[in-house]
């Protein structure tokens, strides 16, 4: 049963067992739950990639309420249908938009919102940890670099190009790689001198990790601070009235600044619904909600007509409501493209339909869309790289088309 | 100062503090500590730690209390459970027993039980305090069979509210809350506390494993909540996890855990987190090989474990080549300067500032244990701030050079003693020596 086939995409490629290796160490940890790397691209296009991170139900936050099965594997969790009270937000028809996401159905109106569903990575491990390291590799194994960083390289002319941004006391993996990425995230003021300053970088410059950081660390407060002046966020996290939103927004604002960077990748957690999902999904999905709204602000009408977010997690979650009033690590979920150089105001899928014999192993939400074939389809489409560039981000991918006509033309 | 004996205090302890005597055999004064620890005590102008039952009470009344994040009944309870973390730094602050304080801390680490659950974050101190601790050097199934029934864990992995889907609470009639299955805990154990992924377990063995555990839950009494097992939630019938068979009722879930624990792919998950922990981000094969065969021929006897991990030689080898993470970073300076328990609290806020609230890992895997993860910019940049202002406090003192000295002995880089030695100011010079490779290193 199709939907809706705007674009005939296809099942990725053959299915994939676990991985054996050992992995999940050096997984990637978030602070006050939220974080954010930028680095620096060439050109006006600007691109803002959201990880989600605990894996967001794609059934939950795009609900197919035109799909005969789905109110039977949902329960209490389907939410009543677009117009009624409580109800979700229409999307033209058979799918509907969680009503927490109130600004993003009116992009979705203003044709500057598109949704992506029955979509996954090509791996298929249901643990956090793996299904992160694999999505944010762009591999089906751990990489030592993140794709973004990779698509950054060939942005930049080569490693040695001009040096990005991150923002945030961490890097993701999406971010780590040879393009140089800088780091920031909010701070009180240093109280120390520049001289001191200037001794402790050069005690700190024969450590192999430690000189790089302070190095750049002190060049990108430089920049920040010039960009956001007396309005930058003074702390992280949840106590200090950090997190998501004013990080987003400092994002938007930074990437407007001239000078500031083109590429930035955002995150934040609370996706990880076992049990009482309807409450903990609302709240995560609103906080989600306002922050993509705060970061179009911060960057002003302008850049955002020239920019696309891309909001993507390491896999959906069970068809079915789980013993629990939650649900269980799935497969696959949605994406969301978001900005003004968005071809919006549609959901791309090619929908495989949650009746008998059509979910995947009898559980999830079957993967018809290739994650892949969307995020090179932005690299391609809207930072305008080289085909060999595209690959390079996605090794082993050639037989995965970009996808075609998500970005404005 | 020998020293193997700067290497023993910081890489294996939690950072010299400067009235610590100089043991003369590193390796014995480290020997000396794989014993069960002492109860950690109250210390003055600090609240008793919580008891488990204590906990459970809190537990208890959160469950009861009204709705709403800042209730004050909330309020109380996050305020215990503060009081029993500032209690547990001011324990490792003082400790003359520090291996077993950075034993403890890596297994609750590896054992993540996260505040940022609400209802499970007063039960992490209890878990400290009356599994992993007693359990110290005892044999790995013990410790992780003790943990899995910590009501923390049940909490924060939601495996409470589990019901096989033939139980008695799934068929009751009129359930039309659709009670069921519950994977979390399930897949974490097997990922996470034991085999790992390298084992090649299935969504089959995922869904079995979970099957066994239903009824491993958390009793509501009348006064404390206490683990339980309940048959009405159990799933009937025999279950298969990883070609083994286990029975239907408690005892199937023991052996399983049992099972797991003495798992070949589980001595080698841990072999490695250990020697990643002792040795390097990346330790050598034969450091990890070695502590597998100790885990293997002794059945996952920990305090041989822990014998054979002081006794790798790649672990004494300068210099230092781990990264501190936020929490040992702070607590070296803090226990480098001599500070008590009066600035456990300001100790801390350090930690959160500095990128790794106490006790608040976002998610099951907790805090990363790699220099990649910790040595970026902007954390580094508030490090460096945090050791200013601490050296704002104790300039008075006039003598870094031999705070260095003290807690760093031989360690002590000659360019920093030197640079410390220019510095303008005692704040300065003290800074100098804090933010240092080898302070920022273990």
């Amino acid at each position: 049963m199709s939907l809706l086939d705007l674009s005939p995409t296809h099942c990725p490629g053959p299915r994939l067992s676990r991985r054996g290796a050992l992995l999940g160490f050096g997984a990637a940890f978030a602070l006050g739950g939220s974080r954010l790397a930028f680095a620096q691209a060439s050109g006006d296009a600007r691109l803002v990639v959201v990880l989600l991170r605990g894996g967001l139900d794609g059934l939950g936050a795009v609900q197919p309420y035109g799909d005969p099965a789905f109110a039977g594997l949902r329960g209490p969790l389907a939410l009543p249908e677009p117009g009624r009270q409580g109800g979700t937000l229409d999307l033209g028809g058979r799918f509907g938009l969680h009503p927490s996401l109130a600004q993003v159905h009116a992009l979705y109106r203003g044709n500057q919102a598109l949704v992506v569903h029955a979509v996954a990575g090509p791996y298929r491990s249901r643990s956090h940890f793996d299904a992160q390291d694999m999505l944010e590799s762009g591999a089906t194994e751990r990489l030592d670099s993140g794709w973004l960083n990779r698509a950054l390289v060939a942005v930049q002319g080569g490693p040695r190009g001009q040096a990005g941004l991150a923002v945030g006391l961490d890097v993701p993996l999406l971010m780590k790689g040879p393009a140089e990425v800088r780091n920031f995230a909010p701070a009180a003021p240093s109280a120390l001198s520049p001289d001191l300053m200037a001794r402790v970088e050069g005690l700190l410059a024969r450590d192999p990790a430690f000189g790089p950081a302070v190095r750049r660390g002190q060049e990108e407060r430089r920049f920040a601070s010039a960009a956001l002046g007396d309005d930058a966020p003074q702390g992280m996290g949840g106590r200090r009235g950090g997190g998501f939103g004013p990080l987003a927004a400092a994002a938007g604002r930074l990437m407007a600044t001239a000078g500031g960077p083109r590429i930035a990748a955002l995150e934040t957690a609370g996706f990880d619904t076992h049990v009482s999902q309807g409450i903990k999904l609302a709240a995560s999905l609103t906080m989600l909600d306002n922050g993509l709204a705060g970061l179009r602000e911060g960057m002003g009408e302008a850049v955002w007509a020239r920019t696309v977010v891309l909001v993507i997690t390491e896999f959906g979650r069970t068809a079915r409501i789980n013993g629990t009033q939650g649900t269980d690590h799935g497969t696959a979920g949605v994406a969301l493209l978001l900005g003004g150089a968005v071809a919006g105001g549609k959901v791309r899928t090619d929908w495989p339909g949650l009746g008998q014999g059509r979910l995947f192993e009898d559980r999830d939400l079957a993967p018809t869309t290739d994650l892949r074939g969307i995020a090179k389809a932005v690299l391609r489409d809207h930072l305008r790289l080289p085909p060999q560039a595209v690959d390079a981000a996605f090794p082993g991918s050639a037989g995965i088309a970009p996808a075609t006509g998500l970005i404005r033309a | 100062m020998d020293p193997r004996a700067s290497i023993a205090a910081i890489r294996f302890g939690l950072g010299r503090r400067p009235d610590d005597p100089v043991p003369g055999d590193p390796v014995a004064w480290l020997d000396r500590q794989v014993t069960l620890p002492s109860p950690q005590r109250q210390l003055p102008g600090l609240a008793a730690p919580l008891s488990q039952a204590q906990a459970a009470a809190l537990y208890q009344q959160r469950a009861m209390a009204t709705r709403g994040e800042n209730g004050p009944a909330r309020r109380e309870i996050r305020a215990a459970t503060d009081g029993d973390a500032l209690g547990w730094v001011a324990h490792c602050l003082l400790s003359d027993a520090p291996f077993q304080d950075r034993l403890t801390n890596f297994w609750a680490n590896h054992f993540t039980v996260s505040r940022r659950v609400p209802n499970a974050g007063m039960f992490v101190g209890p878990l400290i305090r009356e599994v992993i601790r007693p359990n110290l050097f005892n044999r790995y199934e013990d410790l992780l069979l003790a943990a899995a029934r910590q009501p923390g864990l049940i909490v924060y992995l939601s495996n409470g509210r589990s019901s096989g889907p033939n139980s008695q609470a799934a068929m009751r009639p009129g359930n039309n809350t659709r009670r069921g299955l519950n994977e979390n805990l399930a897949r974490e154990i097997l990922e996470l506390h034991t085999v790992s992924p390298a084992a090649g377990y299935t969504q089959e063995d995922v869904t079995s494993f979970a099957r066994i555990l239903t009824g491993w839950r958390i009793d509501r009494g009348d006064e404390a909540a206490a683990f339980r097992f309940s048959n009405r939630q159990h799933e009937p019938g025999e279950k298969v996890l990883l070609g083994r068979r286990f029975p239907e009722g408690e005892q199937g879930a023991v052996e399983a855990l049992r099972f797991l624990a003495r798992h070949p792919a589980t001595h080698r998950h841990i072999a490695t987190k250990l020697a990643r922990h002792f040795v390097a981000d990346d330790p050598p094969r034969e450091a990890v090989a070695r502590i597998e065969a100790v885990f293997r021929d002794t059945g996952g006897d920990l305090a041989a474990v822990s014998r054979a991990l002081i006794r790798l030689p790649q672990a004494w080898a300068p210099p230092l080549s781990k990264v501190r993470d936020p929490l040992d970073y702070v607590l070296a300076v803090g226990r480098g300067l001599g500070f008590g328990p009066d600035q456990a609290e300001w100790l801390v806020q350090a930690m959160e500032d500095c990128g790794q609230p106490l006790w608040k890992a976002p998610q099951p895997n907790g805090w990363p244990d790699v220099a990649t993860e910790w040595a970026q910019p902007e954390a580094l940049l508030h490090r460096i701030q945090w050791a200013h202002a601490v050296s704002g406090r104790v300039a008075q003192r006039r003598d870094p050079r031999g705070f260095a000295a003290a807690t760093l002995g031989p360690l002590a880089s000659p360019e920093m003693l030197r640079e410390a030695a220019r510095a303008g100011s005692a704040q300065d010079a003290y800074t100098l020596v804090l933010v240092s490779p080898e302070y920022l290193r273990r």
